[in-house]
């Protein structure tokens, strides 16, 4: 950034810095009050792209302490990119540091799966597997065959009921949430990210899958993890998920 | 589990899970873009609920907005007539037809 810039950067995100030097309007008339408006839009649009990303964390601390947080957030982490539907990466990280909400400490999870939702709806499209490609491989080429897996679709894990939390934070209705371990899978089948629970196992299956492991080793690492995993149901989760978008049989392996 | 074991377990999974997609149940949950027939002020976005261009049509029935309806509905739903007394249909395709002036 040129000198210019970075005053003008700065006072942009800081209410008490002054009004940088040289800003005239059309007319040469010095500036003044425009640049406060002006940095108040930034500051409130930004507030509002955080808002509509994190609907879940804004039911979990109430609108305004919502507001409080994300006026911090924005001052420290501006936008780093142009585009506003990325804005927002680091609020996880952020709120998991932040003090005073350090009793909640599911945040940063919640927060996780809002941002992974938003990341899955802006996934470039791809088409999934033909059923007939899967229904026509031996069983020996499918057990070493590789699945490719598709870009929208994403997994979270964590100590907390993420799931629960949020659904119960999204639908006052929901029930509450039990106190156990959830992971979560993000699919994309139509137009929107679908959310969805994952069975034990699941999570490091599929995390085996994307590590280009075979559909047999990804089962040895769930097995590994829980005995009771329940692989057709998995495959079902991802068939309907529209998320399998390719498989390669050892023969044809993709380089 | 033997090898020979998992292999016909694997096999066998991907059978089950592909018969329950593979299903008419699957597919009852579809929807497509259809252009023109929402309302003022209540279009979809392609960028997301709360996106600046959800909601931004400006007049009813706005020939290049759309809304998410089921599969295979859009050209059926009920519109007004036109002020010309011809028939408003929806459209898989935007449309030229009740654009803001």
């Amino acid at each position: 950034m040129s000198p210019t810039q970075t005053v003008f950067h700065r006072a942009l995100l800081d209410g008490s810095a002054p009004i940088p030097d040289g800003l005239s309007d059309g007319q040469g008339r010095a500036a003044g009050r425009r640049f406060d408006v002006y940095r108040n839009n930034v500051a409130v649009s930004l507030t509002e792209a955080l808002e509509v990303g994190f609907p879940a964390i804004r039911s979990l601390i109430g609108p305004e302490n919502f507001k409080k947080v994300a006026g911090l957030y924005l001052r420290q982490h501006p936008p780093s990119t142009p585009m506003i539907m990325q804005y927002g990466t680091e609020f996880p990280d952020f709120l998991e540091r932040f003090a005073p909400l350090s009793h909640l400490r599911y945040l940063g999870d919640v927060a996780r799966l809002e941002q992974a939702q938003r990341e899955a709806y802006h996934a470039a499209d791809r088409a999934p597997v033909e059923a007939d490609r899967l229904e026509r491989l031996s069983p020996d080429l499918m057990a070493q065959a590789r699945l490719e897996l598709a870009p929208a679709l994403r997994v979270l894990r964590s100590p907390w009921p993420v799931h629960g939390i949020w659904r119960y934070a999204c639908d006052g209705g929901a029930p509450k949430p039990s106190a156990v371990a959830e992971d979560v899978l993000i699919t994309r089948p139509e137009f929107d990210p679908v959310v969805q629970l994952l069975p034990p196992g699941g999570a490091v299956f599929v995390t085996a899958l994307l590590s280009a492991q075979s559909l047999s080793d990804a089962v040895d690492a769930a097995l590994g993890e829980a005995q009771d995993f329940d692989l057709a149901g998995m495959l079902s989760l991802l068939l309907t998920g529209r998320a399998i978008t390719a498989i390669f049989p050892p023969k044809e392996q993709a380089t | 589990m033997s090898k020979t074991m998992k292999t016909v377990a694997i096999a066998g999974a991907m059978t089950a899970a592909l018969t329950a997609y593979s299903s008419p149940a699957a597919a009852q949950d579809a929807k497509e873009k259809c252009y023109g027939v929402s309302l003022a002020g209540q279009n979809d976005c392609k960028a997301g609920a709360g996106t600046t261009c959800a909601g931004s049509s400006t007049v009813d029935y706005q020939g290049n907005a759309w809304t998410l309806v089921p599969e295979g509905t859009c050209a059926d739903i009920d519109l007004p007539a036109m002020a010309d007394g011809s028939e408003r249909m929806g459209s898989l395709e935007p449309l030229d037809r009740d654009l803001p002036s």
